[in-house]
């Protein structure tokens, strides 16, 4: 049966470029450090020297009597307990008893000026018993003598467990063909957002509390910010100016936003809190040191029959996300391949390290890399090209996985076709000389989170609403967080679409709790399908209202008028119709401004087994990714000079965006594999500044392919799904299997430095296995 | 801390006279005593380049700048490369290339670029990358950013 072709439309699937971009480009767009209130003190912090230690005392009172002090804080004053997840609160806005790692925040200074406030902090005088420090997290897996926190596992660190069977995993490795084993070992990496966190807190007379901070999540702060304070929600007003840049680091309530607010009530003035660099790697909430071990069954053919998944994880001092963490490690290799028999023991444990929590890609990044790595040494060992067994593996459209999750469209295997085709795979793949090589690696993504973090009250995760005047600019609200991936462009991009009318109309306004609809803000790759969805709705119903308007003008029925460019006309009869305008200007006339307000909402899904959830999506991308690196023998330096980048993300509604999110992706997911690293000795951070902190240059970033195969996604925007994190994924394991291509070596330590790389090398010369004749 | 002395300079094609300390540096000179926020802070160590500003025409590091090293020299910010109305050649390739995402670094990348496309009116993309080589950003992955350098030179901005 022939499918109808899929619809084309004005604005959407065309190159939009971002709407604020001559605001950022002028320097005009208006970040939280440059908002100036009157009057406003300078916040500081006090962070802890220690690892982990009791707080016997702080002496305050040489700080607070100094001149130019307005309020000293130590964490008494605000102790209840916060996190961004409702299970696990686990921490304070300033450390209450024990400090638990070194950069914990121990105490605050308001006051008149940055030299005022420096001065001050360091008058505090604070006695601590030292306690044991906790830098790695197999130490912290058995009874401690001293838990990092009360909740640890029977008196360990372990913050999270999961453990999950599908299927019988020890009878499908007993009649495999072919198994293989990885072991993968995963620095922490952190985001890198070029714009340190800032957050400005001003208390007023009227009993009321108003924060500008960079986040992504401005509900959760919302709702954190009312928890620690007591002050109930509709007497604070969060404000989201541009963000610059958060990859996940911004989407925690964090712990100076919360002081910030308090050193304002405290003081009945606007407070500032500024982070420097070393602020920002302290905080870090990046991607988890991690240890997997991973190993795969396939029958004679390649047939995946058994995944078997252990993971370690690092936590650092707090929960953050990290029980949704510790599930995806392991239920994120559910895709793109049929999986039948899985088990998976993951455990998340406490260090007195800065925290780990949410960084693109989540919880699917390193799992994948020694999952596609495992792949790649099966595909050798069947004898096997490894697209064909890729493809022989993909999870069909509309299917189910065995832990429950639904699959609706997939163009996986139009992904692995266009990589393959377009890299030229066949006279490259084992073919190339002696330190040249191709690797193909594969992911899966979540398109939103299927499960809010919040249930209580129930309402949709995502709202917009619009408002539309005499002047025919379309004012548009929402809480959505643009911070740098196009967002408010394609809410108006959307908006405009469906009213037919310029992009120029349509007016995003700032992120203000107290005007915006509530949208649950940017992370799990989850705005372009619920927020898309929600503007859809909204400016559908705008859209009746104005075709009922030209109904009347035009005396015809509104079912038969159509949209087109500023213009609602009659369909077939394009001659008889009326501007955008005069249709507005006749709605209005005993109504006045218009308004209309959509919602999305995702539907139950998953199984009913605990923690069913974890991992359920409304959508999946999907991603076939080819990389060709180049090694220079004798140094082990490598260069990536090009990746074939084949991505699934439904229809994409702005090529523009697209492209940059799979750009940005690529170059933050070889960051991981050239040597991004949080390097620590015990636990204290040694490189917590972007000198020492290396994301590639320039001159590091391969030549980029982009192939936009996707099919209409059947629920998402006009067909759309994520492209903000899938992206990332496929990036490391396509690198890391072409350096095995070019030089014979599996490199399963990330970051791969050269001087991994040249070891590899040596050893393998060493042991006098030829590779491609060398 | 040495006393505040008047600091007499040229900002953005006007002269400017200040008070400022010895210790003061040019980026919190910019941001806070004369409120032009276009210049970023992002690492105040001179590794992320989002503070750039041109001095006597070259790109400069504010943030690694002390405040009376401009005296009676020209500093140029985002705010003196910005026409009065509509953007520079440089700035409107930006946008139309999609080289914008966060917009944190961009006022620095921008500042770089118009720099070389004065010195280099028709760069290769190798020396374009290594003109931007100060200047990180964590979000386009340089693509974009080269790609609308590119053009603008075409455009001969």
């Amino acid at each position: 049966m022939a499918t109808p072709p899929p619809p084309s439309y004005r604005l959407l699937g065309t190159r939009i470029p971002y709407v604020e971009g001559p605001l950022k480009v002028t320097g005009r767009a208006e970040y939280t450090d440059d908002i100036l209130r009157p009057g406003m003190l300078v916040g500081r912090l006090l962070r802890s020297p220690w690892p982990h230690a009791r707080l016997k005392s702080i002496d305050v009172s040489a700080a607070r009597a100094l001149p130019g002090v307005f309020a000293v804080l130590t964490g008494e004053r605000y102790p209840t307990p916060f996190g961004v997840l409702p299970i696990t609160h686990d921490e304070t806005a300033i450390a209450v008893g024990k400090a638990r790692y070194i950069g914990d925040i121990v105490a605050a200074v308001a006051a008149a000026d940055e030299r005022t406030a420096e001065h001050a902090l360091s008058l505090i005088r604070m006695e601590a018993e030292p306690l044991p420090e906790y830098s790695d997290p197999r130490v912290g897996t058995s009874k401690v003598s001293e838990p990092i926190h009360s909740r640890g596992l029977l008196g360990s660190n372990i913050q999270k467990e999961v453990v999950q069977h599908f299927g019988n995993v020890d009878a499908a490795f007993a009649q495999a063909a072919h198994t293989a084993r990885v072991r993968g070992n995963f620095a922490g990496v952190t985001h890198a957002f070029t714009e340190p966190m800032a957050t400005i807190a001003e208390a007023t007379p009227d009993g009321r509390l108003t924060v500008w901070s960079a986040t992504q999540v401005p509900h959760y702060l919302h709702r954190a910010l009312s928890e620690v304070l007591g002050i109930p929600m509709h007497r604070i007003r969060v404000i989201k100016p541009e963000v610059g840049g958060g990859f996940g680091g911004k989407s925690d309530p964090l712990p100076h936003e919360i002081v910030c607010a308090a050193l304002s009530l405290e003081t009945g003035r606007p407070v500032k809190i500024l982070f420097d660099r070393e602020d920002v790697f302290y905080t870090n909430h990046g991607r988890h040191p991690t240890q997997n071990d991973v190993r795969v069954a396939t029958d004679g053919e390649g047939h995946i029959l058994a995944y078997d998944i252990e993971a370690l994880i690092d936590g650092g001092a707090w929960s953050s996300f990290g029980t949704v963490t510790t599930y995806y490690n392991g239920v994120l290799a559910m895709g793109p391949y049929r999986v039948p028999n899985f088990r998976y023991r993951g455990r998340r444990v406490y260090t007195t390290k800065p925290p780990s929590g949410a960084m693109r890609a989540h919880g699917g990044t390193n799992i994948r890399y020694s999952l596609e790595v495992a792949l790649d040494i099966l595909a050798e060992s069947a004898g096997v090209d490894p697209f064909d067994l890729r493809s022989r593996n993909a999870l069909p459209p509309n299917s189910k996985t065995v832990n429950e999750f639904r699959i609706t469209s997939t163009s996986f295997l139009k992904c692995l076709a266009a990589a393959k085709e377009r890299s030229g795979w066949r006279t490259k793949f084992r073919k190339l000389p002696y330190g040249q090589g191709v690797g193909l690696g594969c992911g899966f993504y979540i398109s939103g989170s299927n499960s809010p973090i919040h249930f209580t009250p129930k309402m949709p995760q995502s709202t917009v609403h619009l408002k539309v005047d005499m002047d025919g600019g379309i004012a548009v609200h929402s809480m959505q967080a643009d911070i740098g991936q196009g967002s408010n462009t394609l809410l108006a991009a959307i908006v405009a679409e469906v009213l037919g009318v310029d992009l120029e109309r349509v007016h995003v306004q700032r992120v203000d709790s107290d005007v915006s609809p509530i949208d649950i803000g940017s992370y799990s790759s989850r705005v372009t399908f619920m927020m898309g969805n929600a503007a859809r709705a909204a400016a559908e119903q705008l859209l009746e209202k104005l075709r009922s308007a030209a109904a009347s003008l035009l005396d015809r029925p509104p079912e038969s008028l159509e949209v087109v460019h500023e213009r609602i006309q009659e369909r077939g009869h394009p001659e008889v119709g009326v501007s955008f305008l005069a249709a507005l200007h006749r709605a209005m006339e005993t109504a006045g401004a218009l308004t209309a307000s959509g919602s999305f909402d995702t539907s139950a899904l998953g199984g009913s087994f605990k923690g069913a959830r974890a991992g359920t999506a409304p959508a999946y991308s999907f991603a076939a990714y080819v990389a060709h690196v180049g090694v220079d023998v004798d140094t082990g330096e490598y260069r990536v000079s090009k990746i074939w980048a084949a991505f699934d993300c439904g229809r994409p509604l702005n090529r523009l965006a697209v492209e940059g999110q799979i750009e940005g992706s690529i170059h933050m997911g070889l960051g991981q594999v050239l040597g991004e690293s949080m390097n620590y000795r015990g636990s204290r951070l040694f490189n917590p500044s972007l000198l020492e902190y290396k994301i590639p240059m320039p001159q590091q970033m391969p030549e980029v392919e982009i192939l936009l195969v996707g099919d209409d996604d059947p629920e998402g925007p006009f067909g759309a799904k994520e492209a903000g994190e899938g992206p990332l994924i496929a990036t490391l394991p396509a690198v890391g299997n072409a350096l095995y291509d070019a030089v014979g070596v599996r490199f399963t330590d990330l970051p791969i430095t050269p001087d991994k790389v040249l070891k590899g090398i040596d050893q393998r010369r060493k042991e006098g296995r030829v590779w491609k004749g060398a | 801390m040495s006393s505040p002395e008047l600091l007499r300079f040229r900002l953005n094609g006007h002269p400017v006279e200040v008070s400022c300390e010895g210790a003061r540096i040019l980026l919190d000179l910019l941001r806070e005593d004369l409120a032009l926020t276009g210049t970023k802070r992002g690492c105040d160590l001179g590794t992320c380049g989002c503070c750039t500003v041109l001095l006597d025409g070259r790109p400069t590091l504010s943030c690694l700048t002390l405040a009376r090293l401009v005296e009676g020299r020209e500093v140029t910010s985002i705010e003196g490369i910005t026409p009065a109305s509509g953007l520079s050649p440089v700035q409107q390739a930006f946008v139309e290339h999609g080289a914008t995402q966060c917009g944190f670094c961009t006022p620095g990348f921008i500042v770089t670029a118009t720099a070389l496309l004065k010195e280099v009116p028709h760069p290769r993309r190798e020396e374009i990358e290594r003109a931007i080589a100060g200047n990180l950003c964590r979000c386009t992955g340089y693509t974009k950013i080269v790609d609308a350098i590119e053009a603008a030179s075409r455009k001969g901005a």
